[in-house]
């Protein structure tokens, strides 16, 4: 059996999408660089990608223009099939922005770009994201963002993961990740693609790339 | 004549020797545009018409060495045939006008050279001087170039993995902002700037021409800085990192595909600079075609339009039929790409503007016929150590110590990097806050050891032995990873060259890099020369900031600066006495440190590099600002964890625990291995156990007496001066 296709999105201004396509592939799966102007998934594509990065360099709001790309129509109706879909740091922005999730992203709360590893706390074991692991368990996966505060009511998403101790952004119930209500369709701020290597500090990120395949 | 009165030339910059040569060369009177050209060309900042010759001494030849001095940057090889490309640079007199745009702009600039050899930028370091945080002014400028830095190479993806910053008086008018960029690319992708083929065609690549950066290099960069600069707010160029990013994609996706015969970055001086320099360096000419070169706004006169600093512009040679190629390509970025000119066999530049010919210039004339200017070689006189009974001695050590930790200059620096993206491109295995950053070389298990380093009070006090000094702490700091030193970069950042002793310390300095880079067998590659750091209230200290590149060959034998375990031994390694002639403790650039030793700081290197491959260290962190005491520290709260020491010390207690010199490292181990360590201590360095690793609490014993601070206590004062400091 060939390996599973998983369209990774670049936008002008992406930048983590070589290394989400090595974490992509560090699990098995076969990554497909796809360009913000297609109108469609790579054929056979069953699962997607959105990395970070300062798509259209975080003009008018991070991920705003990105969420009106042509691309980003294919990435509804793959959700709204069923699809899975993991948007990373601009790539939850994007989701954000696209309704695919709910809230916004604010500023951080220091007004500043903050850059540290953080530990995270499992809020809802119950969906595939977090690779089976306990509520409360907690995964280490550094973050890096200036507009990573989420702002909205937990209520219409399902809390995957929190940020254990300080609150590092100012977001709601020190949120750190959500899916919709239906579970496919994931947005984080933090970056599991920089948790995938024995040499970078933690594998813990491994999970949410993991969670694409099945 | 200009707008004051008086003659263009003067009002540009140049003197009036330097006016009359333009002529003679020539052999008429320059149009207008060219006189502009001239003007920039031979300024100091794109000359270095007072330091090239001083440059010569530096060695620039080695084994490794793939391309030295003289292009965009320089280029070592690391095996697996792909060579390392790094260079820094500064963006001083821009930052002090303008800091956020002047060090965003510094970072965009660092990076195109990188992407103008081919390279695909891996990692990003700055070196930052500004006055003291209690001045408004300066604590202003800082929080202003650290959010620049970050804005920029946040957006454009490239991990900042270290660097360096000092706080004193010498730089509350001048301060210095140095970037510095590595890059990585296969041997036989390596792009050079020289234009070829008569007949290839020049495009335009980036962002459009606007009025933005006019004279950046010569009005700003090559005077002293003075009280009218905020006019000169129209010279600082505005930076757009997104199009940066869009750039680097592009330049990389051409050059995959093979389509770019050159390539150069438009940085000082524009189109002007990186034509004539494309020119020269292939003996060709190029014709450009100035009414096709895209416009921000109408109204540019000719003159402008060549010595725009407009940012994100690279300038190409392409084969004509690969033309329509490499503007597909731009369009695929979302970029504009333009066929300005092209490659002719008169050895001139030549611009048309609107038909006619404006600008007709032997490209030599502007790149290679400068008159160097001769820097008057004045010595300072020689400075004596410090008398250390007329230095009192702290009654309470513990309360020094704490009061050191809080010293803005020895402080954590974490306010600052916070702020940047260490890490985007997953390769990022030591983060800043170490010794040395640690990159993975992508594709291979090797990995990179990157930092920026200069002793500006020892410079002070004795140029040569700091200009050698400011080499071996950056080679120190790279060998404390494990990574063996292979090549350097350096900026030379010093006063007004026709004042005072300036010159004869920008001789000595660069004699003793010289000698101390030939001594550890690191040649420089590339570099930066910024003079005129000088205000009405005096120089800068000399300051020769220094990058060193190291190499791993594993790179998951890399070595942190953290104790680690419980019960683990310290060891107290290298060579030297530690004194406080122009200490942190001492607080002031007097005395005379001693001059560093060669040999023992080459056999320093090989024990730490040999040390770390066997994999017998645990940490390893250099002892710099504080001395002993404050380097046990910092290993101490970054591994969370306490321990206890005892120096073995004939000299007074605040000398042993806080004094610099020498070259000395803090190692870890566990117990089994420190015989081995000791045993690789030959050369004339001793590796001697002053303790072990543990406890909540540091304790130092000297001569029988101790000092215990608890941890936290540390960590609360070294983590909070910074922050605190710019509360005020």
């Amino acid at each position: 059996m060939s390996a599973t296709r998983v369209a990774v999105l670049r936008f002008p201004g992406t930048l983590d999408h070589e290394s989400a396509a090595r974490a992509v592939q560090a699990v098995g799966g076969d990554p497909v660089f796809t360009h913000h102007m297609d109108t469609a998934l790579p054929e056979g594509a069953t699962a997607v990608v959105i990395p970070g990065g300062f798509s259209y360099g975080d003009h008018l709001r991070p991920g705003a223009l990105a969420s009106r790309t042509p691309v980003m129509g294919a990435v509804k109706r793959h959700a709204t099939d069923g699809g899975r879909v993991l948007g990373i740091c601009n790539g939850f922005q994007i989701l954000c922005e696209s309704g695919l999730l709910p809230g916004v992203l604010r500023p951080n709360a220091s007004l500043q770009f903050i850059c540290r590893q953080a530990d995270l706390e499992v809020a809802d074991p119950g969906t595939p994201w977090t690779g089976g692991r306990l509520a409360g368990e907690v995964m280490s996966v550094p973050f890096k963002h200036h507009d990573g505060a989420w702002f909205g009511d937990p209520g219409e998403s399902r809390v995957v993961l929190r940020y254990k101790g300080e609150n590092p952004n100012g977001s709601i119930d020190k949120i750190a990740g959500i899916t919709n209500l239906a579970g496919n369709v994931m947005g984080l701020m933090p970056h599991p693609e920089e948790a995938c290597d024995p040499l970078l500090g933690s594998v813990d990120g491994r999970a949410l790339f993991a969670a694409l395949l099945a | 004549m200009g707008d004051s009165g008086r003659p263009l030339f003067q009002e540009l910059g140049l003197l009036e020797s330097e006016y009359e040569r333009v002529v003679t060369l020539m052999g008429r009177e320059p149009t207008d545009p060219e006189l502009v050209m001239f003007s920039l060309m031979w300024s100091e900042h794109c000359s270095y018409k007072h330091s090239k010759p001083l440059l010569k001494g530096f060695p620039t030849t080695g084994k490794r060495v793939v391309m030295g001095p003289g292009e965009n940057a320089g280029a070592v090889d690391v095996g697996d045939g792909l060579a390392i490309v790094f260079k820094v640079e500064s963006h001083n007199h821009p930052s002090a006008v303008e800091p956020f745009e002047g060090a965003a702009t510094g970072v965009g600039g660092i990076v195109r050279d990188i992407i103008a050899v081919g390279a695909k930028p891996i990692a990003l370091l700055d070196s930052l001087r500004f006055g003291p945080l209690t001045s408004q002014r300066s604590r202003f400028l800082f929080r202003r170039a650290v959010e620049g830095i970050g804005h920029y190479g946040n957006c454009i993806g490239i991990p900042n993995v270290g660097g360096e910053v000092q706080f004193d008086d010498r730089y509350e008018d001048s301060c210095l902002v140095n970037a510095m960029c590595v890059g990585i690319v296969p041997h036989d992708r390596i792009l050079s700037c020289a234009a070829k083929g008569i007949g290839n065609r020049l495009v335009l690549i980036g962002n459009r021409t606007g009025r933005d950066g006019i004279g950046g290099a010569s009005v700003l960069a090559s005077a002293e800085l003075g009280d009218d600069d905020a006019d000169k707010r129209p010279s600082v160029q505005v930076g757009d990192p997104f199009t940066e990013r869009k750039l680097i994609d592009c330049c990389m996706a051409m050059s995959d595909a093979g389509l770019l015969v050159a390539l150069q970055d438009l940085g000082a001086a524009g189109l002007t600079s990186a034509a004539s320099e494309m020119a020269s360096r292939g003996g060709v000419g190029l014709a450009i075609d100035l009414d096709r070169v895209p416009l921000r706004e109408a109204g540019l006169a000719p003159g402008e339009v060549l010595v725009s600093e407009s940012q994100e512009r690279m300038l190409a040679i392409v084969e004509p039929g690969t033309v329509q190629a490499v503007k597909d390509m731009a369009e695929r970025f979302e970029l504009d790409a333009t066929d300005i000119g092209e490659v002719t066999d008169t050895g001139e530049l030549e611009a048309l503007w609107r038909g006619e010919e404006v600008v007709r210039i032997p490209s030599l004339y502007l790149t290679d016929d400068v008159p160097f200017a001769d820097v008057p070689q004045d010595a300072a006189p020689a400075n004596a150590p410090i008398d250390i009974e007329s230095v009192p001695e702290p009654d309470d050590l513990a309360a020094a110590w704490l009061a050191l930790m809080g010293d803005p200059n020895v402080a954590s620096k974490r306010w600052i990097f916070q702020q940047y993206d260490q890490l985007v491109g997953a390769g990022t295995i030591r983060r800043p806050g170490g010794d040395a950053g640690v990159v993975r070389i992508p594709g291979t298990d090797r990995a990179i050891a990157v930092t920026l380093d200069c002793a500006e009070w020892h410079c002070e006090l004795d140029p040569r032995a700091g200009g050698q000094a400011s080499v071996l702490e950056a080679a120190r700091n790279v060998a404390c990873t494990g990574a063996l030193p292979i090549a350097a970069t350096d900026c030379l950042n010093f006063a007004n060259p026709e004042k005072g002793s300036t010159g004869w310390r920008l001789a000595e300095a660069i004699a003793g890099m010289a000698e101390a880079l030939t001594a550890i067998d690191a040649p420089i590659v590339s570099g930066n020369v910024s003079l005129y750091n000088e205000s009405p209230r005096g120089p800068i200290f000399p300051t020769p900031v220094v990058g060193i590149v190291g190499l791993l060959d594993d790179a998951a034998k890399s070595v942190g600066a953290a104790f680690g375990r419980h019960g683990d031994q310290i060891l107290l390694v290298g060579y030297g006495e530690p004194r406080l002639d122009a200490s942190r403790q001492l607080g002031r650039c007097e005395g005379l440190p001693p001059a560093p030793d060669l040999a023992k700081e080459q056999a320093l290197i090989s024990l730490l590099v040999t040390a770390a491959d066997k994999g017998l260290m645990e940490s390893a962190h250099d002892v710099s600002e504080g001395g002993v005491a404050v380097a046990l520290a910092e290993s101490c709260i970054n591994g969370g964890i306490g321990a206890d020491v005892t120096i073995p010390t004939g000299r007074r207690a605040d000398e042993a625990m806080f004094g610099e010199g020498g070259g000395r490292v803090i190692i870890s181990c566990h117990p089994d291995h420190a015989a081995a360590i000791r045993g690789l201590a030959t050369g004339g360095i001793t590796a001697t156990v002053i303790g072990e690793v543990g406890g909540d609490d540091v304790l130092v014993t000297i001569a029988g007496s101790t000092t215990r601070v608890p941890l936290c206590d540390l960590q609360d004062v070294w983590e909070g001066a910074i922050p605190q400091a710019l509360e005020a």
